[in-house]
């Protein structure tokens, strides 16, 4: 009964689907888009931390604090632009952005 | 072992339950609550393997500030629920197809990799060196010595991203009369007093 390295594999694998299938299943809210790549993150961060002590090495924790600093600048300037598209749009539905034709 | 067992489960089982309501719940505030929880129980499993300093900073930095953020954005914004919610039968199958091909994939992926031969020697900062250091401070002592200059443009990531935060929603509002200090100082005496030669008998203007 030792928790292993596969355990918490198997835990950020479903963590990251579970971020992944909010992103199809939410194609209107951004707002749980965001929250949903916020759960993928997470998902990498538990896999980073995972390697790192299951293999006894340190890096893997140090990559695990950059990408937990990647998220919050993600979150915030997400957030920040998503203020301002309300502002100018009165709605955050994001399936009729289209403008740019991109 | 069996306690530390138990609790990986539980911690486990709340992190997977709270991911599946973050993406499921019908209000996003319940959303903003479960996801976290979802971070509380990560910081849970990471405690449970000894990464202390990453479990601390995960509850301040995500609960402290990251959930709190997304709970006030939620909150501010006036969002028509109902309307957003319209298409989520319709995405249903085509994200349940791609998230069960995904977990799939990555489930074969666990359950058949190796670590290669030789590997305590391609290890980059092995953790058994034979001193007995705690967490914080043996991430300390790589973080500013090895991983000075990614730690500091992790600094400038942040600072990039809170000014772009504050230029993006920052406003200026035509109906608030503000004080423009700049130009009260800029006036000379020229352009504010006048001198005035008033004819008797008549007014000055």
């Amino acid at each position: 009964m030792l928790i292993g390295l596969a355990h918490y594999l198997t835990v950020a694998a479903i963590l990251f689907t579970l971020g992944i299938f909010g992103i199809f299943l939410n194609r209107k809210n951004v707002i749980i888009m965001l929250m949903s790549i916020e759960l993928m993150l997470l998902a990498v961060s538990i896999n980073f931390v995972a390697f790192s002590v299951f293999l006894g090495d340190l890096v893997g924790q140090a990559f695990a604090m950059f990408v937990l600093t990647v998220a919050a600048a993600e979150a915030a300037i997400g957030l920040a632009i998503l203020v301002v598209y309300f502002r100018n749009r009165g709605t955050i539905a994001v399936e009729d952005i289209n403008m740019m034709k991109g | 072992m069996i306690v530390q067992a138990i609790m990986f489960y539980v911690f486990a089982a709340l992190a997977v339950a709270s991911g599946v309501l973050v993406v499921s719940s019908r209000n996003p505030v319940h959303s903003v609550l479960f996801l976290i929880a979802a971070f509380f129980n990560a910081a849970g499993l990471f405690v449970l393997i000894g990464v202390e300093f990453l479990a601390m900073i995960l509850v301040i930095v995500y609960v402290g500030a990251v959930a709190v953020l997304f709970l006030f954005v939620v909150m501010m914004l006036d969002i028509d629920l109902a309307g957003l919610r319209s298409g989520f039968v319709r995405y249903l199958p085509v994200g349940a197809l791609v998230g069960f091909i995904l977990l799939a994939e990555l489930i074969l992926v666990i359950g058949s990799w190796v670590v290669v031969p030789g590997m305590p020697k391609l290890l980059a900062a092995s953790t058994a060196s034979g001193v007995a250091l705690t967490n914080t401070r043996a991430l300390g002592d790589i973080l500013y010595t090895r991983y000075l200059f990614a730690f500091q443009a992790a600094g400038l990531i942040l600072l990039v991203a809170m000014i772009g935060a504050i230029v993006l929603t920052l406003r200026r509002r035509a109906d608030v009369r503000r004080q423009s200090i700049s130009a009260q100082l800029a006036r000379t005496r020229a352009q504010t007093v006048e001198v005035v030669k008033v004819p008797i008998g008549s007014g000055s203007r």
